[in-house]
């Protein structure tokens, strides 16, 4: 490693060569303001200016330079504090929020907002430079994803995120001058573009210009209508609700989120990985048809709406490929709605369901015509894992303060360690092969852990597991970049898988669209490298909690047997197909 | 991709062929449909998209930056009316809202028969000969409200 002298406010430090200024200024412990920046140069725009710092290169003058960019140089002098860079610093903040929407009190990222928090670190002064403003857009259309351009402030990094997690670059930079904007082509909505609205745009946006849509108002309405509101919560919740509460990331709060869920009224709280479960009795038993009798293979998990988006516009032709099983919260949504509700003595149509997902496509996906039986909805609202922790501070609960609770224990309050891990990439495999080992050969896999499936960053991890003389090739993609590498494989007929795993979001949901913010300057209290560690910290959070379960195979799930027994029949029967699959649809005149 | 002709698709896929060594091709291959169809519209990107797996909201991009490429179908006769620093001050303000005026289109637009779209320019290097006028190249100097007229006849004469 080679290193470099610099001056930083007049004290001299050796730093490693090819660091950005600001880069270099954190190690020797000085925080920049700076905004457009993001995660080690994922997004290297430079368009904010928020984070100009004086710098002189040898004899030369002092410049001001944008430091998240310009690198550090032998003998190069910077100066933060100077009354030039401070002021160049305050005047970049104040002409952003000359063309911002300063409804702040109202926004929906008040509190987690990165211009509000360079504003004033900076110092920005009120109403500063008036004048007119860009044309705004808001698209509304798709359930899942907010645009509002009159809060965007350029800084590209939902354009980059977009582009390194999927290769899609669904969103661009449009027009010129003062009425460029950010949106799909032709500023379109979501809706009729090929975004699969993963909504990790929305886990990068310094401000309020991509959100989820809120769907909190559904559930108040629920209430006020007297409905059976039954709340279930998806296993990667657990790892990142903590964090809305000042939590370390990481930090598993299933016991908590509990005690806040009932508080917050919840008729039934149940957990998602009784779902998975489910999931896995349905979706394991169909790979073996597929494996014994000849069906399609690869085949390919369905738990993720994204990729189910992105499979159903890009890779229509392999759409027999997917596993036909909904996804584990539209499964036991259905079953709420059918078997609870038919033992509680309710009406379905009373029975209102909320998931709470760490994902936006989920909202997306719920409303999908093919997800209901007899016309009665499978889940009527999802929330994200952000908006419940603003449900729970509007209801004036401390979590902090919670005790610990356990699930509601009836008909669905079983769970296994194989349900919990299906929060994280590679998670769904494991959980599948812990069933498909013992359906093939009658006994348990001795180890339980199938840990060459594990991980929790995009990339593509295989396995070649010989189960009593059936060899299954697995593999295992997060992010549409990597999927698409597997993809294409099948379409050129040279893929050598049986079973592949595929997650919308890099990493799986445990960094998914609709997660707690990770966003270092808001986090004080993290460790520096947090952007780098926060998805192994989540995925232990879950993989501990699989560690803790007695029961970790699917399959010995006691409440999921009897619902066989009393209700289903076996897994994959008529009665199972009709509640807990599903079909897909070419359906690229979604987005014409 | 069903409003393009086959032609159309056949002639777009070789303007994307002809670039296909370049290491950033597009700007080559949109000035080459431009310069062919005098706009590029919306399926046209999509289907540079396919060829060059560059997206299609990169490539709107970069078709709404430049004024050089255009999202709609161009007049017969295109008027740039200088708007730059020096043309201004000489009054090429009531120059374009004369032309607009008398072609009853506003800047940016296509008159209904085609035969004359206005354009907006910023500065185009001709201060000397403020205010300057171009028209389908040709450059028309020292403009004035009472030279509008004539001009339009005469591009309406050779048009008809």
């Amino acid at each position: 490693m080679e290193l470099v002298n610099i001056t930083i406010e007049g004290q001299t430090y050796q730093v490693e060569k090819g660091l950005t200024i600001l880069e270099a200024a954190k190690k020797c412990g000085y925080d920049i303001p700076s905004l457009c920046a993001f995660n080690h140069g994922e997004c290297s725009l430079a368009s904010c200016r928020v984070c100009l710092v004086e710098a002189q290169e040898g004899k030369g003058p002092f410049r001001l330079v944008a430091s998240c960019v310009y690198p550090v140089s032998d003998g190069m002098n910077v100066l933060i504090g100077s009354p030039k860079a401070t002021a160049a610093r305050r005047t970049s903040v104040e002409l952003l929020l000359s063309n911002h929407n300063r409804n702040c009190q109202e926004c929906d990222k008040n509190g987690k907002c990165e211009l509000l928090h360079v504003a004033q670190l900076t110092g920005a002064r009120e109403n500063m430079y008036e004048g007119a403003k860009t044309p705004t857009t808001v698209d509304m259309l798709t359930p899942s994803i907010k645009r509002d351009t009159s809060k965007c402030i350029l800084c590209g990094r939902c354009i980059a995120r977009c582009s390194n997690a999927h290769g899609l670059s669904v969103l661009g930079f449009e027009r010129r001058g003062f009425n460029t904007i950010v949106g799909p082509a032709e500023n379109r909505s979501f809706l009729n573009s090929p975004c699969i609205l993963c909504g990790q745009c929305t886990t990068v946006c310094p401000t309020g210009a991509l959100m989820e849509v809120s769907e909190i108002d559904k559930v108040d309405a629920a209430f006020k209508a007297g409905k059976h509101v039954v709340v279930q919560v998806a296993p990667a919740v657990r790892a990142s609700l903590g964090e809305e509460f000042g939590m370390k990331i990481g930090t598993p709060v299933t016991g908590k989120m509990i005690a806040a869920l009932r508080r917050l009224g919840f008729e039934r709280c149940y957990d998602v990985n009784f779902g998975a479960d489910l999931t896995i009795m349905e979706e394991g038993t169909e790979l073996l048809h597929r494996l014994t009798e000849g069906g399609v293979l690869p085949m390919i998990t369905s738990c993720s709406p994204g990729w189910i988006n992105y499979a159903e516009y890009y890779y229509g032709d392999l759409l027999d490929h997917l596993s036909s099983c909904k996804s584990p919260h539209q499964m036991q949504g259905a079953i709420i709605k059918s078997y609870w509700a038919k033992q509680k003595g309710y009406d379905p149509k009373d029975v209102f369901v909320v998931s709470i997902m760490p994902c936006v496509a989920k909202k997306f996906e719920k409303d999908r015509p093919e997800m209901e039986v007899d016309g009665i909805r499978d889940v009527d609202a999802v929330l994200t894992t952000r908006e419940l922790g603003k449900l729970i501070k509007r209801s004036g609960i401390n979590f902090n303060r919670l005790p610990d609770e356990e699930w509601d224990q009836d008909i669905m309050g079983e769970y296994t360690g194989a349900g919990v891990i299906f929060g994280v990439t590679g998670g769904v495999m494991e959980a599948a092969l812990r069933t498909v080992y013992f359906k093939l050969t009658g006994k348990e896999y001795g180890k339980i852990e199938f840990t060459e499936v594990r991980g929790n960053d995009a990339g593509i991890r295989e396995a070649s597991l010989d189960i009593n003389g059936t060899v299954v090739n697995v593999a295992i993609a997060s992010g549409m970049k990597s999927a698409k590498v597997l993809l294409d494989q099948i379409r050129e007929g040279n893929s050598k898988y049986h079973f592949i795993e595929i997650m919308g979001c890099p990493g799986g949901c445990i960094n998914g669209g609709g997660q707690s913010y990770v966003k270092p300057c808001l986090l004080p209290n993290e460790d520096d490298d947090i952007i780098d560690t926060y998805k192994a910290k989540r995925a232990n959070a879950l993989y501990s909690e699989d560690e803790r379960q007695v029961v970790r195979q699917s399959h010995n799930n006691k409440q999921v047997q009897e619902l066989y027994e009393k209700f289903l029949g076996e897994p994959n029967s008529h009665l199972a197909h009709e509640l807990l699959h599903t079909h897909y649809n070419k359906n690229r005149e979604r987005f014409d | 991709m069903a409003h393009l002709q086959e032609a159309a698709v056949k002639q777009i896929c070789e303007i994307c062929e002809r670039y296909k060594d370049e290491t950033t091709p597009l700007m080559m291959i949109l000035s080459d449909i431009q310069k062919e169809y005098g706009y590029i519209p919306l399926e046209v990107q999509e289907l540079v998209s396919e060829k060059t797996g560059i997206s299609v909201a990169e490539i709107y991009g970069v078709v709404t930056f430049y004024s050089f490429y255009s999202l709609k179908p161009k007049g017969k006769n295109v008027v740039g009316c200088c708007l730059g620093t020096a043309c201004y001050v000489k009054g090429a303000q009531q120059v374009i809202d004369k032309f607009s005026e008398l072609l009853g289109i506003k800047p940016g637009e296509t008159s209904e028969d085609g035969l004359f779209t206005l354009d907006a320019l910023r500065c185009i290097g001709a201060c000397g000969i403020a205010p300057a006028v171009q028209i389908n190249g040709t450059v028309y100097p020292k403009m004035s409200v009472d030279k509008v007229a004539p001009l339009i006849e005469q591009y309406r004469g050779e048009g008809a």
